[in-house]
């Protein structure tokens, strides 16, 4: 979990174009999308693109995206959930 | 009244140039350069990063173009207009998410690339950055043709449409890039070199050291 | 201010190759947004209003041999054929501009098997103008637009502007633009395609869908241009930016609101009908009810044609134009396909059905990727 955690953050970095980021620089229980990193509505769907091309999941719904990209443990958790079930 | 020519910028072969500032780095390839452009003049704006290369090329024009410009103390953000011409329109992105959708395995669209696939998308950058909110407009010619843009910024000047424009050329494609932006204002409010906004002097200024 | 009369038109979709065909068809309720199963445009399903190649080709056999010209340029050509023929407006005078507007044009040719046929450069905008130059045997290299959904109105308020100026006396504008695997993937990756036919302003609605067409409106000084001498005038018309975000509408509709402001500065008059944008997508279609209602407008009749055609990009603002003129001729207002009940907070007019109304004018507006804006009035003489 932990190294997921870790590999997340530089997906997110590489996938988001946040070229003035380090991976220690974000916060893996902080919201992603509240301030944080400035991240907007495209960015959010770049996750989703992410999540389906490393790690072949898709997103049911914009309900469960909210939870699903909340922050990195979220998404992590998801990632771990998912490939497990 | 006659209209002037108050600034411009000129970013090709990897140099940018505007006014008194300048840098040239040919050490880098490319698009590299605008990057490292963007970091030479010390612009703090995180989402040029996220920008495609047109958008990125469009931007920087237009910062080194108002640098030590007073657009936004002169004009009300409505009464700008920013109308911009290329040969490719956004080719140079289309042809990214073109390649991301040609294989069904490897089926992988971007909204942040497709966004990216019309020109107009650059005016919303710079509009963005500057809070400008008036007319705008993106044309495809094949050349830089400096006797329509004469033509069309000016009907927008005469007829009080707006009272500043950006306009200029803002091409890209997979080898080259190349852009010229011009201010154009009623008169003259910062230079003493007082240049016509003519056609004549629009495209002598694009032929400068090309 | 000097006039501007609409002379003719013409829309090409699959509901008809004329205005008439498809105001018929649109009487009855038609739409031209179906289902679509084909792997070559999409993995999965899809709605969407597609010409069929078939028809296309048949009709362009009349004029050419459909194998030399793509797509694209077919439903241009016949297009502005079917315009031309209903004016006596010269096309290849030094009077008469073309302006043609296109988000994609031929970006089919992009696909690798299409690319070789044609030629690499036959992918540029510019390579379009050329060739509608050589085809029409044109005076003036057409002018071509290229900004996002509201290049259709934009290349009107243009004309416009030129003629009112005293530059053309003639402007032929045309707007089209094809659906292909490269936009069709572009609006699913922002997840903004319906389930179904698109609902603009309803409840229930939940994304765009998208449509081909082609539409021309011809424009002139001179009111005997056309067969009967033209009733409709183009007014002022003015493009804004939201300044906000280059994908998302304004949530506050700041540009649009600032856009119409601008038209309702110019003419003092009352506004008899809105023909939206609504392109059915959530954020959109709620922006415009905001931005119509900080203008006052809220009791003002106002529909969406999208029902009808989708959301045709390029073309939209032309053949949207062409329709709003023809509702204004026939003193009708058309009813918004695929609406039932408001799904907008702020509460404004929207058409349910079909019915009879004295019109003096229209205001048309358009918004798109961006963040760009553009309002249009049109007006009785």
């Amino acid at each position: 979990m932990e190294n997921l955690v870790e590999k997340l953050k530089s997906e997110i970095i590489e996938a988001l174009n946040l070229a003035e980021m380090k991976p220690e620089q974000i916060d893996e229980n902080a919201p992603l999308f509240v301030d944080g990193l400035g991240l907007d509505s495209i960015d959010a769907l770049e996750l989703i693109v992410l999540l389906e091309k490393k790690y072949g999941l898709k997103v049911a719904n914009a309900e469960e995206g909210k939870k699903v990209l909340y922050s990195v443990n979220s998404m992590a958790e998801f990632i771990t959930r998912n490939k497990k079930g | 009244m006659p209209y002037t020519i108050t600034n411009f910028c000129i970013i090709r072969n990897n140099k940018a140039q505007a006014g008194s500032l300048s840098y040239s780095d040919t050490s880098v390839a490319g698009h590299e350069f605008l990057i490292k452009a963007y970091q030479h003049f010390g612009i703090s704006y995180p989402k040029f990063y996220k920008m495609d290369n047109l958008s990125r090329l469009g931007f920087l024009s237009v910062e080194l173009l108002l640098k030590n410009h007073p657009v936004h103390q002169l004009y009300k953000p409505e009464d700008v207009g920013i109308i911009l011409s290329n040969a490719s329109s956004s080719l140079s992105t289309d042809i990214i998410h073109q390649r991301s959708i040609s294989n069904r395995s490897e089926y992988f669209p971007s909204p942040s690339v497709f966004v990216y696939t019309l020109p107009n998308v650059m005016i919303g950058e710079i509009c963005i950055r500057h809070k400008f909110s008036g007319e705008g407009c993106f044309f495809i010619h094949e050349r830089f043709n400096a006797a329509f843009l004469h033509q069309y910024v000016k009907l927008l000047l005469d007829n009080r449409i707006i009272q500043c424009s950006i306009t200029g050329w803002v091409e890209m494609n997979e080898q080259n890039y190349e852009s010229v932006v011009y201010l154009i204002e009623k008169q003259s409010q910062t230079n003493n070199q007082i240049v016509n906004f003519e056609p004549g002097e629009l495209n002598k200024i694009y032929l400068k050291d090309s | 201010m000097k006039e501007i009369f609409a002379i003719a038109d013409n829309i090409v979709t699959p509901l008809g190759f004329s205005t008439q065909e498809n105001a018929a068809n649109m009487l009855k309720n038609i739409t031209g947004i179906r289902q679509w199963n084909d792997v070559q445009i999409a993995p999965e399903p899809f709605y969407a209003s597609l010409i069929d190649d078939e028809t296309l080709n048949q009709k362009f056999a009349s004029f050419d041999d459909p194998a030399r010209f793509t797509r694209f340029e077919k439903m241009i050509i016949c297009s502005v054929k079917d315009a031309l023929s209903n004016s006596n407006v010269d096309f290849t005078n030094k009077k008469t501009l073309f302006i043609l507007s296109t988000t994609k044009g031929n970006i089919d040719l992009l696909e690798k098997n299409k690319m070789t046929v044609f030629g690499n450069e036959r992918t540029s905008l510019w390579h379009t103008a050329r060739l509608m130059k050589e085809y029409f045997s044109l005076y003036h290299m057409p002018l071509v637009v290229s900004n996002a959904c509201i290049s259709g109105l934009l290349a009107i308020i243009i004309g416009a502007r030129l003629i009112r100026n005293g530059l053309f006396e003639n402007v032929v504008i045309n707007g089209s633009d094809i659906i292909t695997e490269f936009v069709i993937s572009g609006f699913n990756s922002f997840k903004s395609l319906s389930t179904g036919p698109c609902r603009p302003f309803d409840k229930t609605r939940d994304g765009l869908s998208l449509g081909e067409g082609s539409g021309t409106i011809i424009l002139s000084s001179n009111r005997n241009r056309s067969a009967v001498p033209s009733s409709v005038c183009i007014g002022e018309g003015f493009s804004t930016n939201d300044a906000n975000h280059i994908s998302g509408p304004s949530r506050t509709g700041e540009g649009l609101f600032l856009a119409i402001s601008k038209v309702l500065n110019a003419h003092a008059a009352r506004i008899s009908y809105i023909s939206a944008h609504g392109t059915a997508t959530l954020y959109n279609d709620e922006m415009e009810s905001i931005a119509f209602t900080r203008a006052g407008l809220q009791n003002v009749p106002v529909n969406s044609f999208k029902g009808y055609w989708g959301h045709t990009l390029g073309a939209a603002g032309v053949i949207e134009s062409a329709m709003a003129i023809y509702s204004l001729k026939n003193n009708l207002l058309l009813n918004t396909l695929g609406f039932n009940e408001t799904g907008v907070s702020n509460p404004i007019s929207v058409i349910s059905k079909a019915t009879p109304c004295k019109l003096e004018n229209c205001l048309k507006v358009a918004s798109g990727f961006g963040g760009c804006n553009a309002a249009l009035l049109f007006y009785k003489a």
